[in-house]
């Protein structure tokens, strides 16, 4: 093995190497789609307190226009995605399971893709408090699924001082290829993105980490790099969970972020190559986030590809667009197979979040039908497969026992991020993570 | 959008590697496979009666503590199978019938049953079953016949047949009419600790020399126990740790005294160490989880086996060593705890 590891391209240790199925769209340019006639926006898209409205029933509003306002630091506002009015303030189904609340907009038939709502501006005359302000103004948050506000990742406290600014293109999830298309074909936008982030958390270098089955994107990045050596693109091994914040520090930097620490104390911010595109390109217009990349996929869509969608989309809207879904039984998955989870209604909206939708459709459901569980028979493929080296066959069995607390005191639970490797290569089928996030829920609850 | 879909809900991972147990175990019969064809082979019908009687005991067993319990089967996993192979390969070739089916009886009783069924033993269940016949036949199973005899396939061994709850007859006068060339009914290891006589490497490779049925073509079992290594479906890590022990250990004493102690080629494919290696301590179920606990267990198992052999009343000790490998491992496993990713070393 270590051996091997001299020819390969640096990374982290242990992980997986799942079918990744990303031939269907990775060569399909980015098409901008239509507007539904419905478009559905929840004030909580990212993580931290949800945003105030500031418009009303029945008001008319016109793309880009501020819809909702953060609420306090760790918020961000919302941008009316396309012209119409408000039908109302109601709750509506998300993709973490309970409803909440968003507005409804109606969207006039003659809403056009143009944005008439912007205020200019030059981001490099700005001081740092400044150009915060006006990053939580784009409404960004992290566009690679976790949602964190983006001006928030960007305000480096006091205590750190950060050196480097590691760009994560790893998109390590199988299937998804919007941020590969977001690497080819908005690269001007990007490296502007990693500029201000860069300015923003006063980093000496940036480092662009791209997995190696990505290298036309590492070209294409390359051939833009400004000349002054402080970008660099970095190829890493394909592997999963590569794009894990911490893993890829490990890759790219060898460093490893100390447990229960943020990536800060060892002076590295990491951000997403969709996220700092998006930066990019909004910053200097004062424009809000009112839309993304995302890929539409899988087995059951007829059409697959990297869509640019208004935020608020309802995925029932996206599936008739792409043709999908002869009847029968079909799951829904937003995000990538490994971690993104499956939703109950075509009414769900494509949120900030949201990096792909995956159809899985019948016959593929029962290609991987329910399979019985078998004990564990303890053969450490878990234990080989998880990335933060923990022993998921100890955790599972103490699991099955509830012993929640000692699997937090002593198997350092907390420090599983879910990542999905151990039910992954589980022989036995044992679904691992599935045990890890009940006990993490169920300890958090004691907790409070 | 014909008509709107049934919408199936799980949670992540919606996707999974593609081995499951089944295949897993059923690549482990199919390495077994040539080695007990060879076996076949070396020895006659007589193995194949044994190789038979032992796993259909086992399977058979395996099928009334699922009843006992009131579970549903679990035949299909193939684990009792292995069992019952393992165990077999690891009996004299002329080992009385009977006493197979005892054997294969107490390994998944007292071996695996007992504990809970797959997953839960602590021991390797087919050599809790050899221990059990090791002490309970002590004559039988040191009772050792040769390979290639003339007419193996057209008669058995006359231990074989040994009618239920009796002793077998002896084999001395039967030896010394099929013997091809004289040699003692005894193994190399017995002839290197008593006589101070070993056989060729080449003996041993191929595995005409007398021994267990499955254990004596060490070449062969290395070349099945690569090919489960290298569909990663076996710890390589294991069987490479022990023939370390085992290599550290005895060179240790060879190079003090050439003479008094066989070299560690010798010991390596002599007796029942590659198949202990490969195919017994490999287990997963009784092998720790963690890396370094891997070789820590096979260091063990390496040192044990060498120790045993040259100083133990018994010729042979690979078997005991495994079992006190397995009988360690929680231990192992507690002082072996991986460092957790961004964890300081020691806490």
């Amino acid at each position: 093995m270590g051996l091997l590891n001299l020819f390969r391209h640096p990374s982290f240790s242990h992980g997986i190497h799942p079918a990744y199925h990303k031939g269907a769209t990775e060569a399909v340019p980015i098409r901008r789609l239509p507007f539904p006639e419905l478009l559905v926006v929840p004030l909580s898209q990212h993580i931290g307190k949800p945003a105030i409205p500031v418009v009303k029933k029945g008001e008319e509003v016109v793309r880009g226009q501020p819809i909702a306002e953060a609420d306090g630091f760790v918020s961000v506002p919302l941008h009316a995605p396309a012209t119409g009015r408000v039908r109302n303030i109601d709750l509506m189904p998300t993709a973490r399971g309970p409803k909440a609340p968003a507005i409804v907009l109606e969207v006039f038939g003659g809403s056009t893709q143009g944005v008439r709502w912007s205020h200019p501006r030059d981001p490099a005359s700005m001081s740092h408090r400044e150009l915060i302000r006006a990053v939580q103004d784009t409404g960004l948050v992290g566009l690679g699924g976790a949602a964190f506000p983006s001006h928030v990742k960007l305000s480096i406290p006091d205590e750190h001082t950060v050196a480097t600014l590691v760009v994560n293109g790893c998109e390590c999830e199988p299937y998804l290829t919007c941020d590969h298309r977001v690497m080819l074909e908005y690269t001007d936008d990007l490296i502007r993105g990693v500029q201000f982030a860069m300015q923003a958390t006063d980093s000496e270098r940036a480092i662009i980490g791209v997995e190696d089955n990505k290298m036309d994107a590492i070209a294409a990045i390359q051939a833009k790099l400004p000349g002054d050596g402080s970008i660099e693109v970095k190829a890493v091994e394909t592997k999963y969970p590569q794009g894990s914040e911490k893993m890829l520090i490990k890759s790219v930097l060898g460093k490893e972020v100390p447990s229960g620490s943020i990536p800060a104390q060892i002076g590295v911010v990491v951000n997403n190559v969709g996220t700092l595109a998006a930066l990019g390109r909004l910053l200097p217009r004062g424009e809000g986030l009112i839309e993304r990349v995302i890929t539409v996929t899988g087995p059951g869509v007829a059409r697959p590809g990297n869509y640019l969608v208004a935020l608020g989309t309802p995925i029932g809207f996206l599936l008739e667009q792409m043709g999908c879904c002869e009847g029968g039984r079909n799951e829904f998955v937003l995000g990538g197979p490994m971690m993104g989870p499956a939703v109950s209604s075509l009414d769900t909206p494509i949120t900030k979040g949201t990096s792909g939708l995956l159809v899985l459709d019948e016959p593929e459901l029962e290609a991987q039908a329910p399979p019985p569980i078998w004990p564990c028979i303890k053969c450490a493929r878990c234990v080989d497969a998880c990335p933060m080296h923990l022993n998921p066959s100890q955790l599972g069995l103490l699991a099955a026992k509830r012993t929640y607390d000692l699997m937090a005191e002593r198997y350092h639970l907390n420090d599983c991020f879910e990542c999905g490797c151990c039910s992954y290569v589980c022989p036995s089928n044992i679904p691992l993570v599935q045990y890890f996030r009940i006990a993490k829920a169920i300890n958090r609850e004691q907790a409070a | 959008m014909a008509k709107r879909p049934q919408i199936q809900l799980r949670t992540s991972p919606h996707a999974h590697a593609p081995d499951d147990v089944v295949i897993i175990m059923r690549n482990v019969v199919f390495a077994l496979l040539p080695i007990a064809a060879w076996s076949v082979w070396l020895f006659g019908i007589s193995v194949l009666a044994l190789l038979a009687t032992v796993t259909l005991t086992c399977l058979a067993s395996e099928r009334l503590f699922n009843w006992l319990g009131d579970r549903p089967g679990t035949l299909g996993d193939w684990s009792a199978t292995i069992t019952g192979l393992l165990l077999a390969l690891s009996l004299p070739p002329g080992f009385p019938l009977w006493m197979g089916a005892v054997a294969g009886f107490i390994a998944i009783a007292l071996g695996k049953a007992l504990f809970g069924g797959l997953g839960m033993n602590v021991l390797n269940p087919a050599l809790v079953g050899r221990a059990f016949v090791q002490a309970a036949f002590p004559v039988a199973i040191t009772t050792w016949t040769p390979a290639f005899f003339a007419g193996r396939f057209g008669e058995f061994i006359p231990t074989t047949l040994t009618a239920p709850f009796m002793s077998p007859v002896p084999v001395d006068q039967w030896l010394q009419q099929v013997a091809v060339d004289a040699v003692s009914g005894a193994t190399p290891l017995a002839l290197s600790k008593f006589e101070g006589v070993r056989p060729p490497l080449q003996d041993l490779f191929i595995g005409t020399t007398n021994g267990s049925t499955g254990e004596t073509a060490g070449l062969l079992i290395l070349v099945c126990g690569l090919y489960l290594a290298f569909r990663r479906m076996l710890d390589w890590r294991i069987p490479v740790t022990i023939m370390a022990g085992v290599v550290l250990t005895d060179g240790a004493f060879y190079l003090l005294d050439p003479v008094a102690y066989p070299d560690p080629l010798f010991m390596l494919f002599s007796g029942g160490l590659m198949l202990g290696a490969w195919f017994m301590a490999t287990d997963m179920v009784g092998s720790p989880v963690t890396p370094w606990g891997v070789v820590v267990f096979g260091l063990l198992i390496g040192f044990l086996t060498v120790i045993i052999r040259l100083f133990g009343g018994l010729t042979e000790g690979v078997m005991y060593a495994i079992l006190l490998g397995n009988a360690a491992t929680p231990l192992i496993e507690q002082i072996t705890q991986p460092r957790v990713f961004g964890q300081k070393v020691g806490k």
